[in-house]
């Protein structure tokens, strides 16, 4: 067994029930934090998996795309919970004035 | 020898990734799944970012994935606070079992500056306690 089959055949598959095991988790998730969790986890695992394709595929020039998704993941999470937290100031204010 | 090397890193960085998406679905609480996410994640993908670094043996490669394993470990912690501070604020209750909520009180709800808790009184009140003190005095 060469190492290209047994990333292919053990890791790459784990990766993979690890990916459905998340999604559950943003279908489900009750509140919005999950959901927005579970989507910078969802592109972190996907780093993962590009850096496994990398190695089975010979290719080292898909660890340029891997920098770019983590960066992505972070403007995302970072973006996500801003206006999450304006969205609450606006509603608080909103009920103080009509008290 | 780096076939070895190769399988190690990159099964415990499957396992841990593994273990981090079982603990995110089992998980009671918004605050615990962000915790288990942050840190066993950042394991695992630093293990088989590793692993790729050492088969391709080569110093772009290298470089690269240091500064991809440098990028997630600055900003994961940075990302989960952030997030939890948004679901804290946007009232996301705590596990039933959890023994005690620390920030109950201490942070003002329409700034949300966070502060020991004595010094949201008014400033009337301040005004007053100070007067009084001179008068004592």
């Amino acid at each position: 067994m060469t190492i290209e089959e047994y990333l292919y055949y053990v890791i790459l598959p784990i990766l993979a029930i690890s990916v459905l095991l998340v999604f559950c988790r943003f279908v489900i998730g009750p509140s919005i934090a999950d959901r927005v969790v579970a989507l910078d986890l969802l592109i972190t695992i996907g780093i993962t998996l590009i850096a496994i394709y990398s190695i089975v595929y010979d290719q080292s020039t898909f660890l340029d795309i891997a920098m770019i998704l983590g960066l992505i993941a972070f403007l995302s999470t970072v973006a996500f919970s801003y206006y999450l937290e304006k969205r609450n100031r606006k509603k608080r204010e909103k009920q103080r004035r009509d008290d | 020898m780096t076939n070895i090397l190769i399988i190690i890193l990159s099964s415990l960085g499957a396992i841990f990734i593994l273990l981090a998406a079982i603990g995110f679905v089992r998980m009671p609480d918004a605050y615990l799944r962000i915790s288990v996410t942050t840190k066993a994640v950042t394991l695992g993908v630093g293990l088989i970012l590793a692993s790729a670094a050492i088969y391709f043996d080569d110093l772009s490669v290298t470089s690269r994935v240091l500064a991809i394993i440098l990028f997630i470990i600055l900003t994961s912690p940075v990302g989960a606070h952030l997030i939890g501070r948004a679901s804290y604020f946007s009232g996301n209750k705590m596990w039933e079992k959890s023994i005690t909520d620390e920030l109950d009180g201490k942070y003002q709800p329409n700034s949300h500056r966070l502060s020991s808790g004595e010094e949201f009184e008014d400033e009337d009140e301040k005004r007053k306690k100070k007067i009084k003190e001179r008068d004592l005095l």
